[in-house]
């Protein structure tokens, strides 16, 4: 499974176990800054970290502070390995944006729309820097 | 349209320096609105100096020593210390040394050491129409709605960037099309006597933003202008359960003269109109202790409370000792005028304890007692509490809060919506 996408923020290429969010997040109050753990109770994917995975968004709510959030993910290391969104948030985004202008590693973000997300999950998914986006066949599908 | 900068935006994004990167932050966030150009603004109001972790103060610090200044006045929200040193701040090391070098940061850039987020009642109000950058969502929803001049909600580091650079991304509420109303919010069903209580705006404020999310809508059915003070409540809880940015009173708001002026067609999209029971049971769910036989702690000034608010406090204390503290949040505009005449100290004998500069919200002052009971008058303060505070939550009038905290339980005055 692959798909074209659109760049939203360049970033570096990454790879990582699909997690697709099934309800709107909010970074701030939502999201643990320090180890990227949902901490919003009444999400779905509370508990689940979003360290290191290709996470995909279906939207984003809430405060204007998800960019400092999200920088301060990069900045401990905690960030996913990639972004994936149905729509640009350009609140959330802001905090690579500025990140990248601090000369951070940061994941690339990309542009995906919602009904695609599905094929995606549960799988170990890899984001090229050229926003391309691919499903690789492996333990998580049961193949070898 | 694909974003175009003029020559001069251009060369200054070319840059080495904090400016260029300033302007490279607000172009790239035009970009992805999709924003064909950069406006000029009058002013800024930033959120970002709020200490949420290292990297923010590391932005705020590269921004200075790369030269940076603000172009337009900046006022500051609330930060993480409370520098006048009225209250005690629980934020430990490292932390609190990142969260003061980020508020010195944000001064050495230029921006006004205001420390509110009720900057509009600390001598802080644009003009009817102008375009503005403004963060926090409060201070958002007064400028738009109750001052008439334009902004978008600017998130951290683009409200910073847009101080710097003097410069925001035309789109969104700057466009006046954008302005105007789609929804009927109708209040006419409710008593005159709800109506002209203090919890009124507070709690209708909450539904508000509950029912209209991020449309904009006009209020109708109010008798006349509630005072500045109820807009600021309304606003603050309007913006916490919803994602308003701007909203419209018929007859009161400055854009709203009546309701065909502001409607953007012949007919609304919708109507909301609001019962006794909507309005009972929106009230209902700011608490989340209803249960409660005790209190530990009364939390009011969110927003940060006006000189007049203070007067209703001293009115109703009237000199008696409280059995919980009164949290009372507020500004050094107002501190100012209650150093002067002595009342801050009658205030403190009383129990009161003033937290300036910050608020019991967005960093640790209350007590981590577990299981607490905080009553409080604010719908802001009723919705964020529970979350970052770890306080279960009574909502009810100042007048109810200030017989609770002497008594040390809840006390509630029936107002039938």
């Amino acid at each position: 499974m692959s798909a074209a996408t659109e760049i939203l923020v360049p970033g570096t290429a990454g790879e990582g176990e699909a997690l697709v969010l099934t309800a709107p997040i909010s970074f701030w109050g939502g999201v643990d800054p320090k180890t990227g753990r949902i901490a919003d109770v009444r999400h779905p994917q509370h508990g689940e970290v979003i360290a290191g995975k290709v996470l995909f968004l279906p939207g984003t709510i809430g405060s204007s502070s998800a960019s400092a959030v999200l920088m301060e993910l990069v900045h401990n290391g905690r960030a996913p390995a990639a972004l994936v969104l149905h729509e640009p948030d350009a609140i959330l985004l802001l905090g690579l944006i500025v990140a990248r202008e601090m000369s951070w590693q940061t994941p690339i973000a990309v542009r995906l729309e919602r009904d695609q997300f599905d094929s995606f999950r549960g799988g170990q998914v890899a984001v090229g820097a050229d926003g391309s986006i691919l499903r690789r066949l492996g333990i998580l599908d049961g193949l070898p | 349209m694909s974003l175009a900068l003029i020559p001069q935006e251009q060369a200054i994004a070319a840059g080495q320096d904090g400016a260029g990167m300033a302007m490279r932050i607000v172009a790239e966030s035009a970009r992805l609105l999709g924003a064909p150009r950069l406006i000029p603004i009058a002013s800024t109001h930033i959120d970002g100096a709020l200490y949420h972790g290292d990297s923010g103060t590391l932005f705020a610090e590269r921004l200075v020593e790369g030269g940076a200044k603000v172009a337009v006045r900046s006022t500051l929200n609330v930060g993480a210390l409370d520098l006048m040193g009225c209250s005690r701040i629980r934020l430990e090391e490292p932390q609190r040394g990142m969260a003061r070098r980020m508020m010195e940061a944000y001064r050495k850039l230029g921006c006004e050491q205001s420390w509110t987020c009720a900057p509009y009642q600390a001598g802080h109000r644009p003009t009817l129409g102008s375009d503005v950058a403004w963060g926090e969502s409060n201070a958002v929803v007064f400028c738009n709605s109750v001052l008439g001049a334009r902004t978008n909600r600017y998130g951290d580091f683009l409200d910073i960037a847009c101080a710097i650079t003097g410069r925001a991304p035309d789109y969104g509420l700057h466009r006046p099309e954008n302005r105007r109303a789609r929804l009927i919010f109708d209040v006419s069903g409710l008593s005159p006597s709800f109506l002209a209580s203090e919890i009124a705006w507070p709690v209708l404020g909450s539904l508000y933003g509950r029912e209209v999310g991020n449309a904009i809508g006009v209020v109708t059915g109010v008798a006349g202008h509630p005072g500045e003070d109820a807009l600021k409540a309304f606003g603050a809880a309007a913006a916490s359960s919803g994602a308003v940015g701007l909203f419209h009173i018929a007859g009161v708001t400055p854009e709203a003269p009546d309701v065909a002026t502001i409607l953007a067609g012949p007919e609304p999209e919708a109507v909301i109109r609001v019962t006794p029971d909507m309005a009972a049971k929106a009230r209902a769910g700011l608490s989340t202790a209803a249960a409660a036989r005790t209190i530990d702690a009364v939390a009011i000034g969110s927003p940060h409370l006006s000189h007049a608010e203070f007067d209703g406090l001293e009115r109703l204390i009237a000199g008696r000792r409280l059995a919980v503290p009164i949290y009372a949040c507020t500004g050094r505009h107002a501190l100012a005028l209650l150093e002067k005449d002595g009342r801050r100290k009658r205030l403190e004998a009383s129990g009161v304890v003033i937290v300036a500069d910050t608020c019991v919200v967005v960093t640790p002052i209350m007590p981590d007692i577990g299981n607490g009971v905080l009553m409080t008058n604010s719908g802001k303060f009723a919705h964020y509490a529970p979350g970052n505070t770890g306080y279960a939550v009574l909502y009810a009038s100042l007048a109810d809060c200030v017989e609770s905290a002497v008594l040390g339980r809840p006390v509630f005055t029936d107002v039938t919506a």
